[in-house]
């Protein structure tokens, strides 16, 4: 059965100050994997998911969502930053957070109700942290806020995830609750985009890789091109990794 | 006058209780509006907006050549807004920092305000006497028709507030998510940005150019300290405010030297003094006591369970010890021994210590626990 093509960027090029951060990137991310973004620092990793969700303009390219531009299909997309983007401090509760998840759905003026309340519990129960909603969110430890994103993203029941660097400074524990989410999700038949660090995990979690260098270096199947050969082209060293196989 | 005859006075005095209400309605909004600066990390912005308000009130004065407050007050909104705009333009178009940018324009806004000033002062027209009441702030030149109009914006403010609480909430919260959720961030951006420029103008009559700040941050930031709660912190540093406003117009003009503006600011300043020392969750006061108490209650866990090693090897739980084995390294202090003891947790006679059944059940408990948490 041939499949859908779920996210399809064609000639993505963004700039800083000049220097381009990603050059013309051609990617198709067939609809149902959970792909891992690898690649060293500075390569743009975490850039190109901002530029696929429009956070960061780009100098040129397009993003198509399920063959419509990505402007038409944000609801069916759903995004878990970087943890550190936030201020923990804010004066907020933990459902309160993952309640801003039904936001975009709701529009404007529109406010959140029960039925929104009720989602985010779920949410909050899906990632085992529904003991903690209503704990102020500086109080949660790092893994935990990590889950309240996860949860808040959750609550958007979108087609396709984004997800950048969510096993950032997380315990084992947490590491493994996220990636048996991430693989429900997969098994729901959505598609993941993770912005990954750790090569050695990949085999394990995902089954869909994307080498980025500020170019695109390669993308497939993590069995079929998770090699010690791509790897070099993309981290410019002589690297091997222990694939199991 | 003293303070009780002001208070009499406020009710039967027009002047008074105009400038009363003018301070107390100028202390809600910015209070208000200040908690959403403070948590966008935006506090020093409304410093650079009200210095650069000056050379919009002297511009309006040197066209207009009124002195009506309506028509100067515009003038600051404009030039307001054209700082925040520039300090915004050279955010995203230069390599600047924030902090440059603000200060940038904060100083060349107010040095060409300041130049137009002493520039008015030397010309040969009666009217101009008044216009530097605006670098410091003279509460006592309200009217009714500025406290109307203070009235209307915090209507329109508060209004606007609770219609798009929760765009605002997420805004703040986190921009880029806002973005990916389909909202436009820059909408809600400017309305933020444009009613904070708002309520700094409001307030330049009264404050002046050089205090105003201290209004916005000073009651959000006390109220920061007393709850976890959006909602919760904007009405609380709305009623600092307020009584802020209130009680230093109090002050002023129970005592006939002291000036409003700088008053209401340090009432201001004496309620974030108490809050940081006093409030219960945040306060410096409450942690240092937590901070202690969990030693203190370490101290004593730790004796217990050095106790509880001992007297495990014995048969009988209670057989009694010397008190001499203790030492200063497993925490043991005199002080402690006695808090074990009022806890019933061991007897002492004479040198000897033992442990009753409840301490014995506590400490292999602390110990059972301790294990788990590993």
């Amino acid at each position: 059965m041939e499949q859908k093509i779920a996210i399809k960027v064609d000639d993505l090029t963004v700039a800083y100050n000049y220097k381009p951060v990603l050059w013309d990137i051609d990617l198709m991310v067939p609809e149902g994997v959970l792909m891992a973004i690898v690649g060293p620092n500075g390569a743009g990793k975490s850039t190109l998911i901002k530029a696929i969700l429009g956070i960061i303009k780009p100098i040129a390219g397009s993003v198509t969502i399920y063959d419509k531009p990505y402007n038409k299909q944000r609801k069916l997309v759903a995004y878990v930053p970087q943890k550190g983007s936030v201020d923990w401090d804010f004066p907020t509760t933990a459902v309160d957070v993952v309640m801003m998840g039904t936001y975009g759905k709701l529009g404007w003026i529109k406010r959140p109700g029960q039925k929104e309340k009720k989602a985010a519990l779920e949410a909050l129960e899906k990632v085992g942290m529904l003991a903690f909603k209503n704990r102020q969110i500086s109080q949660l430890s790092g893994g935990q806020q990590q889950r309240v994103f996860l949860a808040r993203a959750l609550v958007q029941n979108a087609a396709i995830y984004f997800m950048d660097e969510p096993f950032q400074g997380v315990d084992a524990t947490t590491e493994i609750a996220i990636i048996n989410i991430l693989k429900e999700l997969r098994k729901a038949g959505k598609t993941v985009v993770v912005v990954h660090h750790d090569l050695q995990t990949v085999p394990e979690y995902f089954d869909w890789v994307t080498f980025l260098n500020v170019k695109k270096i390669a993308t497939g199947p993590v069995k079929e091109i998770f090699n010690d050969d791509n790897l070099t082209k993309t981290y410019g060293i002589n690297y091997k990794v222990a694939v199991n196989k | 006058m003293n303070i009780t005859e002001y208070f009499e006075l406020l009710f039967t005095d027009y002047t008074l209780r105009t400038i009363t209400l003018g301070t107390a309605v100028l202390g809600a909004i910015c209070g208000m509006l200040g908690s959403f600066a403070v948590l966008r990390k935006q506090s020093l912005l409304g410093d650079a907006i009200s210095h650069a308000a000056l050379p919009g009130i002297a511009i309006a004065f040197l066209i207009t050549g009124t002195k009506d407050s309506n028509i100067l007050l515009l003038g600051a909104l404009i030039s307001g807004l054209v700082g925040t705009f520039w300090i915004r333009g050279m955010i995203t178009k230069t390599h600047l920092k924030s902090d440059t940018a603000l200060g940038l324009v904060l100083s060349l806004f107010f040095g060409f305000g300041m130049l137009l000033l002493t520039f008015i002062q030397k010309q040969p027209n009666a009217n101009q006497a008044g216009l530097d009441k605006y670098l410091f702030g003279q509460a006592a030149t309200l009217v009714e028709s500025d406290v109307r109009l203070m009235v209307i914006v915090t209507g329109i403010a508060l209004f606007i507030m609770l219609l798009f609480w929760k765009e605002f909430k997420l805004l703040l919260f986190d921009a880029d998510y806002t973005k990916t959720l389909g909202f436009n961030t820059k909408l809600i951006d400017v309305l933020i940005t444009f009613f904070i420029v708002l309520a700094i103008v409001l307030g330049l009559q009264t404050v002046g150019v050089v205090l105003m700040s201290a209004m916005l941050l000073a009651p959000a930031a006390a109220a920061r300290q007393w709850t976890n709660n959006l909602g919760t912190m904007v009405f609380l540093a709305a009623i600092f405010g307020a009584f802020s406003g209130v009680v230093g117009t109090a002050v002023s003009a129970s005592q006939n030297n002291l000036s409003t503006g700088p008053v209401i600011v340090l009432i201001a300043a004496v309620f974030v003094l108490f809050s940081f020392i006093f409030s219960p969750g945040r306060g410096l006061l409450f942690r240092e006591i937590r901070f202690r108490q969990n030693r203190r209650d370490l101290h004593l866990k730790k004796t217990l369970q050095f106790m509880y090693g001992i007297a495990k090897t014995h048969e009988n739980s209670s057989h009694p010890h010397a008190i001499r084995i203790l030492n200063n390294f497993h925490g043991f202090t005199k002080g402690t021994l006695r808090k074990l003891e009022e806890k019933e947790w061991i007897e002492i006679s004479g040198q000897q210590w033992s442990l009753t059944s409840e301490g014995f059940t506590e400490a292999r408990d602390l110990y059972n626990q301790q294990k788990k948490d590993e």
